[in-house]
This record gives C-alpha cells, structure tokens and sequence, in this order.
C-alpha cells in the first residue's frame, strides 16, 4: 500500500524534473545567477564614506586656521575641492553636490584661541543622505576633537607641566570580524537576499501555469493527492536551490574571504529549512493566483523589497516601529540571516539559534500547508459549479 | 492612432479580466511605501549594549553614564565579569558592551592614565563602525575635562587651554532623517517593479498563449502595437505614483521643495526606461517564467547599483562605469534633488538627460529586436 503514493510522487517529481530540463534559460538562472550576482555585488557594494568632496571658507587667514584646514587635507576621509571667499559661495556647490560639507573658521578664530574664548567653527553637512551626512558631521567633530586635545595639551605643557599623558585610553576591540570587512556583512546578507528571490520565483509559477495551460484539469482527474503534486514540485527545486546555494557558499569563501566557523550541517539544515520555506512562499502564491502575471507581481512584490529592507540586511530590525517589527516576522529571509550570521560569522552553536530554525520550520510547514488547503478549497468550490453547468 | 487605442483597449480588458491584478496594483504600493518607508531607517540610536563595570567606583559611574546618557546606546544587562559578555554578543542581544577594569577609579585619581575596553559587534559592521565612533566621541570629551579639570587646579601663566567647538549645521535634511533620503528612492523602487514586471509579461503572454500571430495578421504596425501595450502600464504607473507620493507627503511629512510638475516629469522619462526594459525582456523571452528571471537579472542591479542605500561613489571604478548605466542612479540623484532640495531643472537637467538616453536606447534597442520576431 505504501509504495503507490510514493510511486505517485516520484512520476510527479520526475515530471518536474523534465519540465525544467526542457527550459535550459531557466535551469541556468535557478542554478547560477545566485553566484553571479553575489560576484557582481560583492565586490561593487560596501559602506565606507571616504574622501566626503569638502570646501573651506578660512574668513580668518590666521596660521591656526591654516592649521586646522591642514588637519582637513591630510585625512583619507575629505577630499578639500575648494578654499572659497565668502559663505555664499557654498550654497551652489552644494545644491549641485559638487561637494557634500563645508567648513567655515570665523574671522577672530586665532584671537578667541589666543585669548582663551573657546572659538566655534562652522560645519554645514548636505543632509539629504542622512547616512553619508553623520559620518561627515562625525569626522568633522573627531577631527576638531584632536586638534583641541593638542592645543590643550600644548598649553599645559608651556605651563610647565611637561609632557601630559592623557587620561584615558580606550582599547577598541571588534568581535567576529575585527577589521569590520564589509565582505562580512554583505555576503551573508547578499546570500539570503538573493536566494530568496530567485527560490521563491522558481516556483511562483509551477500551479499557476498549469491552471493557465489547462493541464491542471488533468492532474484534477488523476489519482494525486494535492500534497503529493506540491511535494512533487518542491523535491526538485529543492535539489537545484541546494546546489546554487552552495555555490554561493563557496564563492563567498574563495572570493571573499567569509569562511565558515560553525558547523557545517548546522548551516545545511538552516540552508534546507529556508529553501523549503522559500520555495512554499512561491507554490502558495502559484496557488492562490489564477494568472502567471499576478503570480509574477506578487512574487515580486513579496521578495524583492521586503526582503532586503526588512530582513535585517541593512536596516536594524530594533529601529523599526513595533507594527513593522511585527511584519518582518513574516519574512523568512530574517530568520536566515540572523541564522547565517551566527553560524558563519560568530561560530554559533545549536543553542544560539534554535529559535531561528524553529520559526524557519514553522513557516516552511505553514506557507507549504496553506497552499495544499487553498487547492482543496478551490476544488471545493468548483465541484457544485461543474455539476451545475452539467 | 484609432489601431493604438483599440490594443489599449483590449489590453485594459485583458487586465481586468483577472480580478486581483487591480488591487495588487494599487492598494500594494500604497501597503509597501507605508511599511518600507518606516522599516527603511538607518538612523543608528538604542544600539543595545551590556556595561560590565569591574571597578565600582565613583568615576566609572561617571564614565559609564557618559555612554548610558547619550542616547546612542541602551543597556540590556550590567554585568559582573567579562566572561558574561560572550552569550550577549553571539546570540545577537546586545551589539556593543563597555567594560571598566579593576582599579580605574584609584588610577584616575592618582592622575595615572587609565584605560577602559569598548566591545563592539562586527558581524553588523556599520552599527559597529559608527557605535565605535560615538563611543570614542564621548570617551574622549570626558578625557579633555579631566585635563580640562588638571588644569584649572594647577592655575599659572601662559595660554589658557581652550576647546574648539563644532557648531554643526545639516542642510536640506536637518534632523539628519534617513528616512528623507530613502523614501524617494522606494518611490522609484515601486514603479520600476511594476512597470517592469508588467511590461515584460507584455509580449511574451501573447507569445505562449499563441494570440501574437493573431495580432501579426492584423493591420495593426508593429510600433502601434508596442504604443498600445505600454501606455495602459504607463497610465498605471503614473497613477501608483501619485498614491506614493500622497503617502510620503501627507503621511510621512516628506517635503517637496521643488515643482510637482518637475517631479512628475521625473517618474515619466524613469517608466519609459522601465517600460523600455521590460519591453526587451518581453521580446527575447519565449515564456514568462524565462521573462521573469530575466527581468531579475536586470532588477537586481536597479536595487543594488543604482545608489538605494550603497552609495555609488564608493564603489570600484568598474562598477561606477556600470552603475552610470543604471537608470535609477538618476532618477534617485533628481528625485532626491527635487524633493529635498528644490532642485529646479537647471541642477536636474543631466539627470533628466541621461534618462532620455538610456530610456531611447533601450527603447530602440526592443524595438528593433521586436521588428526581427515579427518577420
């Protein structure tokens, strides 16, 4: 008895496997345009802010303003583009972002240092990236930051102090990746962003075009259960999706240097949990459209922004209001990630992110359910209407 | 001109025809901006930290409520020993921990230099980097008070040590919202989904369910019929615009400092480009499951490339080629420029411009391949 629904599965999933050996265009994005795009992305991507495109405005000319503008010059972090006469003249520069701050030093800037007056520079920052805008104005107050300290300790060293040493030191130490690569960041990100397009995709049309065909009314009149026909066609692009995210896996080894530093088959199962759950995202949307351009809008709609701006990949997760916090629940790339992170990155064991495959399990199980109930459903309510027509 | 409207005509009814592609193409941007545009946030505050504080004196609680008062870290535990930092940073609780060593406060006291330990999180490398930066910030402000402190106690001639201060002004943005400059760009985000994913089924539909030789042995020219198929979705587009825009306005209280006219102008020339890729896509894919993959393969690069949240001008030389290429790179640079900065058409006329290019090429480009399939 038992060897009939598996005989039925396995003539499903090799139905499947044929279909999709028959477009090679689609086999050859399913199973390499997750590395390609990790190449292309990898190396394109990261979130340094160097050389911010910088004016000056000296209105005092003094050789401490000199001084400071020198301080400006010499760091990797400005590129000085103009030493201009008036404040005026930034405004323009900065309306067509030929540069993105300003420095201006006020005209008593020697004196009130001379004198004692704590004197106050100018900065005026271009907001409208507010990411690129903090840095800036975060450098900028680094760089007068030292040059205080130096004035400062110049000062008690004329007052016969002798050498000062300062106060404090604070010893910075940066866990799991200590000189904070971008690779490290992004190529975990990367993976779980582009693994879950391209996944959910490869099945968001596998129900909606045999409904658009007509063969779904063939597979309706033969003896398969709902669940063997999605089981049927999950099996195969779980093989393929395994084999590309290795791939990925690899690259971002070789290329970028990201290894692995916990357990392999902790990361396999995390990988298998998420694939499935990706590749349930994309059948129940097969199953709930009735046409492949709205499986396609939808598919699309669900992955490709959600995704990477609510995922953790780029946007914390903790900054997000509690409403939004509670819509990331629902996208499982943020479980993966957080997964990934882990167990890449930190070396995390089992007990650091069982919660994570939990939910990974349950939205496999769950988004996979659903979609053999909404078929039921749909036949359901098709019964009476073909008795009726008859 | 009678041919066109006809195809926008049937192509209206062969939208309708499935009942959920309506709402998905007007209530879902409308979901998506209110959702991206509070999730889209990097505005780094709270970043939650752990203080292990082994001294217990009265100046490394000064020190520490430094940090605790910033407003740029929440402490999530206080702790008694180092040892205890490690669960917090690997199952993710805390991104940052402080540490005070034994014998701080004496050493502070005896003028000795003391040090204290900043842990930060790497695996979330920009949180890292920028909570690393503020933690020196005040780490350092507190170290020129204690000289600052020396000093006034030691009192004798010469140049009074003085601080140079940061009078900090943000133009166009100045609360320094992330938001501001992201909201724009999901604005073009959206559209380009749309668009793209509606023109790409476009042609390849007609291909699959067989009725493209239909409309071949009709009178209808070629370029009438690509006329009649963009100009529903470019109607559809301008319309999801303006649900994004009304959001981002009245919702999230985005201004639009420059003309609504300009703004519009902006999403137009942006949906030819759109359009004019899907309509390639359409054309040298023979399913829709091929066309869709393809229109990911050209997606992708929109999102990651085009300066959403990686800044163009930090990536290698190549790719800045590449990324000049990129059609939304201009669109987010002018629509930025428009709504947060008045830009007239005088600072976004190159943007516009290269939009036209890109969007003519392209245009041709599916045009031609389009009159190949045809003969």
């Amino acid at each position: 008895m038992k060897s009939l629904p598996l005989g039925r599965l396995r003539s499903v999933i090799k139905k499947e496997f044929r279909q999709i050996r028959r477009d090679p265009r689609s086999l050859m994005f399913m199973a390499f345009l997750p590395a390609f795009m990790l190449i292309m992305f990898g190396y394109a991507l990261n979130f340094d802010v160097k050389h911010i495109p910088l004016a000056v405005v000296d209105q005092d000319g003094s050789r401490a303003s000199r001084d400071l503008v020198d301080k400006f010059r010499t760091t990797e972090y400005f590129d000085l583009k103009a030493v201009l006469p008036r404040t005026a003249a930034i405004d323009p520069l900065m309306a067509r972002e030929a540069i993105r701050a300003a420095l201006v030093i006020p005209p008593a800037f020697a004196d009130d240092l001379l004198a004692g007056r704590s004197p106050a520079v100018q900065i005026i920052v271009d907001g409208s990236n507010a990411m690129s805008g903090t840095t800036a104005a975060g450098y900028v107050g680094a760089i007068l930051q030292s040059y205080s300290q130096r004035i400062t300790l110049q000062a008690l060293a004329r007052r016969g102090l002798g050498r000062v040493t300062l106060p404090l030191t604070t010893e910075v130490r940066v866990w799991y990746n200590p000189e904070l690569r971008s690779a490290m960041f992004l190529v975990p990100g990367l993976m779980a962003f582009i693994l879950m397009v391209i996944v959910t995709v490869s099945t968001a049309f596998s129900i909606v075009r045999e409904k658009e065909r007509g063969t779904m009314e063939q597979i309706r009149v033969s003896s398969l259960r709902f669940r063997e026909l999605i089981l049927g066609k999950v099996v195969p692009h779980v093989a393929i999706s395994l084999v590309s995210a290795h791939l990925v896996l690899v690259l971002g080894w070789v290329l970028f240097g990201v290894g692995l530093r916990g357990s392999y088959p902790l990361l396999l199962l995390a990988m298998l949990l998420f694939l499935v759950g990706a590749l349930g995202q994309g059948i129940l949307i097969s199953a709930v459209t009735r046409t492949q351009q709205v499986a396609f809008l939808l598919a699309f709609l669900t992955t490709l922004l959600p995704t990477f701006i609510l995922s953790g990949f780029v946007f914390p997760i903790r900054n997000m209001p509690a409403v939004v916090q509670a819509v990331t629940y629902f996208v499982p790339a943020r479980y993966f990630l957080a997964a990934l992170r882990a167990i890449m990155l930190k070396g995390a064991g089992f007990g650091a992110v069982w919660d994570q495959f939990a939910l990974l399990l349950a939205f496999a199980v769950l988004s996979l359910g659903m979609s053999v109930a909404r078929l039921a459903r749909g036949e359901k309510e098709r019964r009476p209407r073909r008795r009726a027509r008859a | 001109m009678k041919a066109i409207l006809s195809i926008v005509w049937k192509e209206f009814i062969q939208l309708r025809r499935d009942p959920r592609l309506f709402p998905v193409l007007f209530i879902s941007p409308v979901l998506q901006i209110l959702l991206l545009g509070y999730a889209a946030n990097l505005d780094v505050r709270n970043i939650p930290s752990v203080i292990c504080d082994m001294d217990r004196s009265a100046a490394s609680r000064v020190l520490l409520d430094e940090f605790v008062n910033s407003g740029y870290f929440t402490v999530r535990a206080r702790l008694e020993r180092m040892s205890e930092i490690d669960p917090f940073l690997d199952n993710g609780q805390a991104s940052m921990a402080f540490v005070v060593p034994r014998g701080f406060g004496d050493r502070s006291a005896g003028g000795k230099p003391a040090s204290i330990m900043i842990i930060a999180d790497g695996a979330e490398s920009q949180t890292a980097t920028i909570g690393v930066n503020y933690a020196t910030m005040i780490a350092n402000r507190y170290a020129q008070r204690i000289i600052l402190d020396r000093f006034d106690r030691v009192r004798g001639p010469g140049q009074k040590p003085v601080l140079v201060n940061a009078e900090v002004r943000v133009w166009y943005n100045p609360e320094l919202r992330s938001r501001n400059f992201m909201i724009p760009a999901i604005l073009g985000l959206i559209l380009m989904i749309m668009t793209i994913a509606l023109a790409s089924m476009g042609i390849v539909r007609e291909k699959e369910a067989g009725t493209m030789e239909q409309l071949i042995v009709t009178p209808i020219r070629p370029h009438q019929l690509i006329a009649g198929k963009l100009l529903p979705f470019i109607f559809i587009g301008l319309v999801e615009a303006t649900f994004v825009i009304l959001v981002a306005r009245l919702w999230f209280g985005l201004p639009i400092r420059g003309s609504l006219l300009l703004l519009y102008g902006m999403c137009l020339i942006f949906m030819i480009n759109t359009l004019a890729m899907g309509l390639f896509i359409s054309t040298i894919s023979r399913t829709q499951q091929q066309a869709m993959f393809t229109t990911i393969f050209f997606v992708m690069p929109m999102i990651l490339l085009g300066g959403f949240v990686f800044p163009t001008e930090n990536m290698p030389p190549f790719f800045q080629l590449v990324s000049r290429a990129i059609p939304t790179r201009y669109f987010f640079v002018g629509v930025r420029g428009i709504m947060l900065r008045g830009a007239g058409l005088a600072e976004v006329w190159p943007q516009a411009a290269a939009l036209l290019i890109i969007g003519t090429v392209l245009f041709t480009l599916s045009v031609l391949r389009f009159h190949k399939k045809l003969d």
